[in-house]
């Protein structure tokens, strides 16, 4: 579906993402994982063009992303991403109709087709009981799902995700997730998400990629990408990696300084006895 | 489910139309020259339908040739002044932005005071022209100063406009400095925002701009509700962002130039009658553009008849009205309701 080829980009001097190649399936979850400044945010933005790459080029179904229009890569892709509100209150369900825009061309007014569109949206991030609500006026995690629910009514193939998850408790965070879980799995959305947390990617996503100053270092299923060496080299810090006990996928713990070279080497005794 | 719709602003337009309509008519019936209410409406209407026949000669000038074009003027500019400071307010996401803010305001007054004291103001067109033409220099200057690669930054433009704003408020100063005391009684009075120099000519100078300024803009009200939320959000709606950055900027800056050239600075008008239409209709753009631009106009043609009247014969500069009875409505808005976001 897209097919990022051998990609460069740098805003000033120095490159911020070198030779970048991967594919995303049609209804892949992937997660684009790295240290801060590895590059994650900018390759969000080169994928739906609010930056071009000065080398290489991204594929979209085949055609090359540079020659389709603003309003096309808006009906096919969407992006959540960090967190951007209107200057003046508005309702929640004008943010959600705002998501037809790209269908809408020169009308000015939404019709009642593009109203169930949003309304349905609505209902699949349960906000519907809040559409008439100013959006200052909800949670983090409810406001998350108004910008998912806008995404929604650009009926998208694609939704990009930005650290969706920072700023939520693990109760928003778990049920943000599983909303996109479901939008992928039973909507056959293709999720690509930028993410700090890696026990997260884990969990969720089918593959992953791994950002290190720029380059992909490691691309794969969470059990090729998430292992100690990689971590700790890609990181520069000490980290234990087992299993999450319940579903099996990597699962990363931080160390303290010292702690690993004790309790860790215990543990993994117990680990393989 | 309470959504905006195309019935719900043709209605309120009308309503604020006909609001606009009666403004227009109280604002003909008095002025310090007496002319019977009733007749002042009875020689409006046989003129528009062409026909000749009440009031003397005296009140029919009166009437056709000074408090008409006034109130048509004062309707025009308040207006052209709700419109741009909306729009100034969303593409500079600022809620304290209002039409001078880049500086065109200051180019006008120099323009307009150069005309002055080259004498130029007996010319019922010159000193309009010379305002507008200093207006139009000021937008040129500094659009070339707030672009960056081909880019509009909108922090960019806002430091470039005033800070060209504020060298050209020290060539104000100065012509001040050197003027005559008949002139300096004009220049106070222009600097001020004042009416007295209206005339027909200037109604058909400033009403194309005013018109097609605004259905322009009106035809990007959607997209201008997107990028309330920023540039990367529109362009993410698929809004070609640049331009309607560079269309809404230089349309809303000729409104502006347009408007003050013919009166001079009117505070206040810019920066709270969109303010007060968001805190009563909502920010949407489709509905807060025109609702800003028919209460902007009677609102400013109010302020005018009371600058004239309320201590006829001696007149008021317009800012004053606008300042005083705007600011206290403004206030009680403000503590009513919300007029930003909160977070």
């Amino acid at each position: 579906m897209i097919d990022v080829h051998s990609i460069s980009f740098r805003y000033q001097k120095d490159w911020v993402l070198q030779d970048i190649s991967f594919q995303v399936g049609k209804g892949e979850f992937i997660g684009v994982i790295g240290p801060n400044g590895s590059g994650k945010t900018t390759l969000l933005k080169i994928l739906y063009r609010l930056l071009s790459p000065q080398q290489g080029e991204v594929l979209f179904e085949l055609a090359p992303l540079k020659r389709m229009s603003r309003t096309d890569i808006a009906k096919r892709i969407a992006v959540v991403a960090q967190e951007t509100y209107p200057l003046f209150p508005f309702q929640v369900i004008e943010i959600v109709l705002m998501g037809r825009s790209p269908y809408l061309g020169y009308l000015m007014f939404e019709s009642e087709k593009d109203l169930e569109i949003a309304k349905k949206a609505m209902e699949w991030t349960e906000i519907l009981s809040l559409s008439e609500r100013p959006i200052d006026e909800l949670s983090g995690g409810e406001r998350k799902r108004v910008f998912i629910a806008r995404a929604l009514a650009q009926e998208p193939e694609v939704i990009l995700l930005d650290e969706p998850t920072t700023n939520l408790d693990i109760h928003h965070q778990i049920e943000f997730l599983d909303l996109i879980l479901s939008l992928n799995r039973e909507r056959g959305l293709t999720i690509v998400m930028a993410t700090h947390d890696m026990n997260i990617a884990s969990e969720f996503c089918d593959r992953l990629i791994l950002l290190r100053e720029g380059r992909i270092y490691k691309m794969g299923a969470p059990q090729e990408v998430i292992t100690k060496e990689t971590i700790e080299t890609v990181y520069g810090c000490d980290v234990w990696v087992d299993q999450n006990p319940v579903s099996g996928m990597p699962r990363i713990s931080l160390l303290r300084k010292g702690v690993h070279e004790i309790e860790a080497v215990g543990r993994d005794r117990i680990g393989t006895e | 489910m309470n959504i905006l719709t195309r019935k719900k602003v043709i209605v309120i337009s009308i309503l604020l139309g006909i609001l606009l309509g009666l403004v227009i008519l109280f604002s003909i019936m008095v002025g310090s020259v007496k002319v019977k209410p009733l007749r002042s409406i009875t020689i409006l209407f046989q003129s528009i339908l062409g026909l000749k026949g009440a009031g003397t000669e005296t009140e029919r000038a009166i009437i056709l040739s000074l408090r008409v074009p006034r109130a048509l003027l004062a309707g025009l500019v308040g207006a052209g002044l709700s419109v741009s400071g909306a729009i100034f307010q969303a593409l500079l996401r600022n809620p304290l932005a209002d039409p001078y803010i880049l500086g065109v305001s200051s180019g006008a007054a120099v323009g307009a005071i150069i005309a002055i004291l080259m004498g130029l103001s007996t010319l019922s067109i010159g000193l309009p022209l010379a305002s507008f033409i200093g207006a139009l220099l000021t937008i040129f200057i500094v659009f070339n100063f707030g672009k960056q690669d081909g880019k509009i930054h909108p922090n960019t433009l806002l430091l470039a406009g005033v800070i060209i704003g504020s060298f050209l408020s020290a060539l104000i100063m100065f012509f001040i400095s050197i003027s005559q005391k008949e002139e300096l009684h004009t220049i106070i009075f222009w600097l001020m925002g004042d009416f007295s120099f209206s005339n027909p000519q200037a109604v058909y100078m400033i009403s194309p701009y005013i018109f097609f300024g605004f259905i322009f803009l009106y035809l990007r009200a959607r997209q201008l509700n997107l990028i309330l939320s920023g540039e990367e959000s529109a362009l993410q709606m698929g809004v070609d962002v640049e331009r309607l950055k560079l269309i809404s900027y230089l349309l809303a800056s000729l409104i502006t130039a347009a408007s003050v050239s013919v009166c001079g600075l009117i505070g206040f008008v810019g920066l709270i009658v969109p303010h007060s239409v968001r805190l009563i209709f909502g920010p949407d753009h489709r509905l807060l553009l025109p609702s800003s631009a028919l209460i902007g106009a009677s609102f400013l043609i109010a302020s005018d008849t009371f600058a004239r009247t309320l201590l006829a014969p001696t007149e008021l500069p317009v800012g004053v009205i606008t300042a005083a009875f705007g600011g206290p409505f403004f206030i009680y808005l403000l503590r009513t309701r919300k007029v930003v976001k909160t977070l």
